[in-house]
């Protein structure tokens, strides 16, 4: 510990009102002021329950069911409700996670950042002007004075996650609380986000308190970290320590979760390949208002890629880079505007049928891409519906069979998807688009909604699939570290244009283009070491 | 086990006591509803005449129960008539999209300009003021409001990635609409149906009691109020009783609809 | 913001032009020839015949309907088959007496309302927010006409505070004018207290429930500023939607309380003309109605950015 105790969690404990379960149990740690600690778990961990109770807002629902919480020696949990507003805000900031959603869309920026000055400062009303001005300037708003006047709905995620620092920062509070305050933003902007975030609670000796799944994100900015598991803390200790030796079972689970780098395989890549698209370019047509028409957008400026036979192609770019797009394209989704895609070396259109059998698709989002009102055996044998040469019997084993495969045989066929954990949805949707074995697999962002130990078993599955099968499979992601544990070979794309490509390892040791480099620098490369523990080392420092 | 409400309770209970009625009233009345009795005219509610009986001595009570049956049956078949023609509107309008969305689209928010019981009033004025006349004056009035929100469903439903994943399968377009679309529209298809079950109810009531609805002797809680209008002072119960039928039909209606809203809207669901 | 505006004018055209074609398609399917109604029983076929020519009846569907439409922008609305008063006169007249009613009841019913749904939100599950979610229910339940017999009885027969039936314009005389809007419009603002509350309790809770409340708390305002500096602004754009809304539908739907009181407005206007076959008359009153819906719905829209900006940029 460093510095004196600013904030002290003893023994907290909070229980959920109408029953009592108790979700966070026996919590204890420390920050010391102007020191950055990490609490890191998986959603249901209660770590952002804990965090909440520090500045006594906890939800209706969950109450508090022992322990003591103290910033600077004083009693939160007793405080009255005023001596509580003064300390919210004024002493202890609060970034969360969701720009979109943290500010008020119907307040200009410049109301909501004066709100909390007059409360907690007695400066005037110019001064408050120049210190808004101030601030804005500082997290890089280039027209402060315009962003005064503005509306949240202005300004793209990562501004309003700039600004809701500017807001919280600019009432210079001893303690930040930040609620995974990057995990809705861009790879890229991310980074500069936490970077921003650091420089400014460093210049201001602002004490840290950074919350997050994102283990290798909170290594990188804390000396000290608190890993929970299901409320209670299962490990703490300095950064250090915890990565080359971790002692508990779930934090050598976390850690060995994170994605780590495959031995390269070798694929023929002389024969047709499987799927080449070429020169695809997407338009979407410009709305047609009364008094304008805007013009078309350009989504994909002719791409081409090409899929071999048993290859994992990786597609990674930022949003708005045109992966999604291409994905979708590919799968018949959306109708190209020119270009052609070929699939066994002749166009797909010559075939419909007989690419709509071959080619399927894992979509991202298993709360949206399984019919709610479907059994999941009904769900895996929906997809079998059109498959020729197979009869009902047939079928029904056929989706047994696939479903025991990904881990969910037994009495699981009956059940429905709201019956199941996102995990294991995924898996549902894994089990759907190989039920046909098909020849070409897409997969869009297949585990960015999964919690960190989830998304290394759905990745195992995966390739474990992959190589029975031998499918071919375009993995569209914005997370490298996935990529890095399932291509073969990887394309970066950047508004609508592959800047670019190459087989897994040149690309991540011998990035070639900025824009590679930049997103390489927001992830760690792995060391696994023999106590179970990690060295993690960041790449090409920007 | 499904949990059961108070709303729900209460809602379905007073709902089940109205059906019951209507159909007891098919078989059993206490007095003949159209009997006259001149040695009994405004008689006050009592052990004879649990409810009073009219400026022509009929028994109210039995009335009621006739009143009851023309009410549910007239609920009814608007309900069916506007979830029939409304979710076809919408189910095609959601799922074309373009012009044909923007034209039934345009049509229908024009209809929807009319507020419900004027639409009514001037489709009476085609088809005649009788109980298949607000039948179809009220389901037409009504099928744009369905029509919009089975749209609205559809064209969220659209977005869900369960619906491309059907596409990349290779379903068909009907197929995909009828299995994966349709069932997952009946939720707010059951809600607002519930509504309109008392909307129904309240513009029937409302109609007869202006005069154009369901011409007398044929009791319906609405004419008898109104037929009870003059008598308000000496016989306060042949205006009250009816409204008190309609008011609690309403209720039940409303908080059965909440108790539902609560059950079927995903929003809702995993808050509690 | 120009844009928004202009575009929104624009929307609300093809609905003019829809609703349009609709009451005078209505109007043509009312069975009957409009010409033998006109003239009566006695009228020999060729008066009918000429009478026919002189309506435009013998022309095609659509050249009567550019004519029709032609005569209703130049405000020729026709004349009363019964009165033979000018429609527009008379339906604009009794239109008046509909909309002072409507609107102070809407207006009166939101000033309770809206603060009764706000609260309830704030303290979801409370006593308080039971009860008031429970009378609003019992209140949105009560059928208008028997609702305002009741109160008819009670404060005007049995009491005898106040006039029971017909009414005088408050512009002849301000103090009885006043007296006889009180029963009418209690009984409406009672109705829509019900709807209101509901309402606003149910765009609030949603609103409640965003970060950006999280984030005000966090910031160490107090609940009232969070609650009516940060909620209720964002909250408020879907009532005024339906306090909109409302105001339309009972424009419509005043006729049984103009008949409960014996007023003379536009509700009981069209009821007495569809009794009498008076379709110069309906179809005004449909046309008006309509419109003034169309208007209403347009005005809530255009004022909705100032509870919302972000629909400007949409």
């Amino acid at each position: 510990m460093t510095g004196s105790s600013l904030l002290s969690v003893r023994d907290l404990s909070l229980a959920v009102a109408h029953n009592g379960n108790q979700v966070v149990k026996n919590v204890s740690f420390d920050v010391g002021a102007g020191e950055i600690v990490g609490i890191v778990g998986e959603s249901g961990s209660g770590k952002t329950l804990a965090t909440r109770a520090i500045i006594g807002l906890i939800p209706p629902a969950v109450r508090h069911a022992g322990g003591t919480i103290s910033y600077r020696g004083r009693d939160v949990l007793s405080m009255k409700d005023r001596d509580l507003r003064q300390l919210r805000g004024g002493e202890i900031g609060v970034v969360f996670q969701e720009p979109m959603t943290s500010l008020n869309p119907s307040m200009t920026i410049g109301r909501q950042l004066e709100e909390g000055l007059i409360l907690h400062t007695k400066k005037s009303a110019d001064e408050r002007r120049a210190a808004i001005l101030d601030m804005l300037k500082r997290v890089g708003l280039r027209e402060p004075e315009r962003a005064l006047a503005a509306y949240p709905h202005e300004f793209s995620g990562g501004m309003r996650q700039r600004i809701m620092l500017a807001s919280v920062m600019l009432l210079k509070p001893a303690l930040l609380i930040a609620d995974e305050p990057t995990t809705a933003l861009d790879a890229v902007v991310q980074r500069d986000v936490m970077e921003l975030m650091v420089e400014l609670t460093k210049a201001e000796g602002t004490a840290v308190l950074l919350i997050s799944h994102d283990l290798p994100m909170v290594a990188r900015y804390t000396n000290r970290f608190v890993v929970m598991e299901k409320g209670v803390i299962v490990e703490q200790g300095t950064t250090e320590d915890i990565l080359s030796a971790p002692e508990h079972p779930y934090t050598r689970k976390l850690l060995s979760s994170l994605p780590f780098r495959a031995a390269p395989r070798k694929l023929d890549m002389s024969r047709t390949p499987m799927v080449s698209a070429r020169n695809i370019v997407v338009e979407y047509p410009g709305r047609k208002g009364l008094f304008r028409k805007q013009a078309p957008k350009r989504a994909l400026h002719g791409v081409s890629v090409d899929i071999h036979v048993g290859e994992v192609v990786a597609l990674v770019g930022g949003s708005g880079s045109g992966k999604t797009t291409l994905g979708r394209t590919i799968a018949g989704l959306v109708q190209q505007t020119e270009g052609e895609i070929l699939f066994q070396g002749r166009e797909r259109s010559a075939d419909w049928r007989d690419y709509r059998l071959n080619c399927q698709m894992v979509f991202q989002d298993p709360y949206s891409s399984l019919d709610p009102r479907m059994t999941i055996q009904a769900l895996v044998e929906e997809a079998l519906r059109l498959v020729p040469d197979l009869d009902g019997a047939a079928k029904r084993k056929r989706a047994l069979e696939t479903l025991e495969e990904v881990g969910l045989g037994g009495d699981f066929s009956s059940r429905y998807p709201h019956e199941l954990s996102g995990g294991q949805r995924q898996r549902v949707a894994i089990a759907r688009a190989i039920a046909r074995r098909p020849k070409f697999l897409i997969a869009d962002e297949p585990v960015s909604a999964l919690d960190v130990t989830v998304r290394a078993q759905v990745l195992e599955l995966f390739s474990d699939l992959q190589k029975r099968y031998g499918f071919s499979c375009l993995f569209i992601s914005h997370d490298l570290g996935v990529v890095e544990q399932v291509a073969d070979r990887v394309i970066v794309m950047q508004d609508g244009r592959i800047v670019e490509q190459g087989d897994r390892d040149r690309i991540f040791d011998q990035p070639q283009e900025a824009y590679t480099r930049k997103l390489l620098s927001a992830i760690p490369a792995l060391d696994l070491n023999q106590t179970g523990g990690v060295t993690l080392k960041w790449r090409l420092e920007a | 086990m499904r949990k059961l409400t108070f709303n729900g309770v209460i809602g379905g209970g007073l709902i089940a006591a109205l059906v019951i009625t209507a159909l007891i009233g098919v078989f059993w009345t206490p007095y003949d509803p159209s009997a006259l009795g001149f040695t009994s005219r405004l008689a006050a509610p009592g052990a004879a005449h649990w409810l009073g009986t009219d400026e022509f001595g009929r028994d109210v009570a039995s009335r009621l129960m006739i009143g009851a049956r023309a009410s549910v049956w007239i609920g009814c078949l608007t309900v069916a008539f506007a979830v029939v023609f409304g979710t076809l509107i919408g189910l095609v309008s959601g799922y074309a999209r373009g012009w044909v969305d923007g034209v039934i689209m345009a049509v229908n928010n024009a209809l929807l300009a009319f507020p419900g019981i004027l639409l009514a009033l001037g489709l009476l004025a085609v088809f005649g003021a009788n109980q298949y006349g607000i039948i179809f004056a009220l389901g037409i009035a009504y099928t744009p409001s369905m029509a919009r929100v089975v749209r609205g469903a559809v064209l969220s439903l659209r977005e869900r990635e369960f619906i491309e994943a059907s596409r990349v399968m290779g379903n068909g377009e009907i197929y995909t609409m009828l299995r994966h679309i349709l069932p997952n529209c009946l939720a707010p298809i059951t809600v607002l149906a519930t509504s309109m079950f008392g909307w129904a109810i309240l513009s029937e009531s409302a109609l007869s009691f202006l005069g154009l609805g369901v011409p007398p002797p044929a009791p319906t809680w609405g004419n008898m109020l109104a037929a009870g209008r003059p008598f308000i002072e000496q016989a306060v119960w042949l205006g009250f009783f009816p409204g008190l039928c309609i008011a609690l039909t309403l209720l039940g209606i409303n908080l059965l609809g909440d108790a539902l809203r609560d059950k079927l809207d995903p929003r809702m669901r995993g808050l509690k | 913001m120009i844009k928004f505006i202009l575009n929104r004018l624009v929307m609300a055209i093809p609905t003019i032009v829809i609703v349009s074609i609709a009451v005078f398609t209505l109007i043509r399917l009312i069975p009957g020839d409009p010409a033998a109604l006109m003239l009566g029983d006695m009228a020999e076929p060729q008066q009918i015949a000429e009478m026919r020519s002189v309506l435009g009846l013998d022309r095609s569907i659509p050249e009567q309907f550019v004519i029709w439409a032609g005569n209703i922008l130049s405000g020729d609305f026709g004349r009363s088959i019964v009165t033979d008063e000018p429609v527009l006169h008379l339906v604009l007249s009794r239109f008046m007496v509909s909309a002072e009613i409507v609107v102070i009841a809407v207006f009166l019913a939101s000033l309770i309302a809206v603060p009764a749904g706000v609260i309830a939100a704030w303290r979801q599950n409370s006593l308080t927010d039971l009860a008031l979610v429970g009378t609003a229910t019992v209140l949105l339940s009560i059928p208008t006409f028997w609702l305002g017999l009741l109160l008819l009885l009670a404060f005007g027969l049995k009491l005898g505070w106040l006039p029971v039936l017909g009414y005088v314009p408050i512009s002849e005389n301000w103090t009885a004018g006043l007296l006889y809007l009180v029963l009418p419009v209690m009984t409406l603002v009672i109705h829509e207290m019900g709807v209101i509350i509901r309402m606003a309790r149910a765009s609030t809770l949603e609103v409640l429930r965003l970060d950006y409340i999280t984030h005000a708390r966090a910031k160490g305002l107090s609940e009232s500023a969070v609650l009516w500096k940060h909620a209720f602004k964002n909250a408020f754009g879907p009532t005024w939607t339906m306090i909109g809304l409302i105001l339309g539908n009972l424009l419509g739907g005043i006729a049984v309380i103009e008949t409960v009181f014996t007023i003379p407005g536009l509700g009981r206007l069209m009821v007495d003309s569809i009794f009498q076959r008076d379709y110069p008359v309906i179809q005004g009153c449909l046309l008006l109605v309509a419109f003034s819906y169309v208007v209403v719905n347009l005005v809530v829209d255009l004022l909705y950015p100032l509870f919302d900006p972000r629909v400007v940029a949409e």
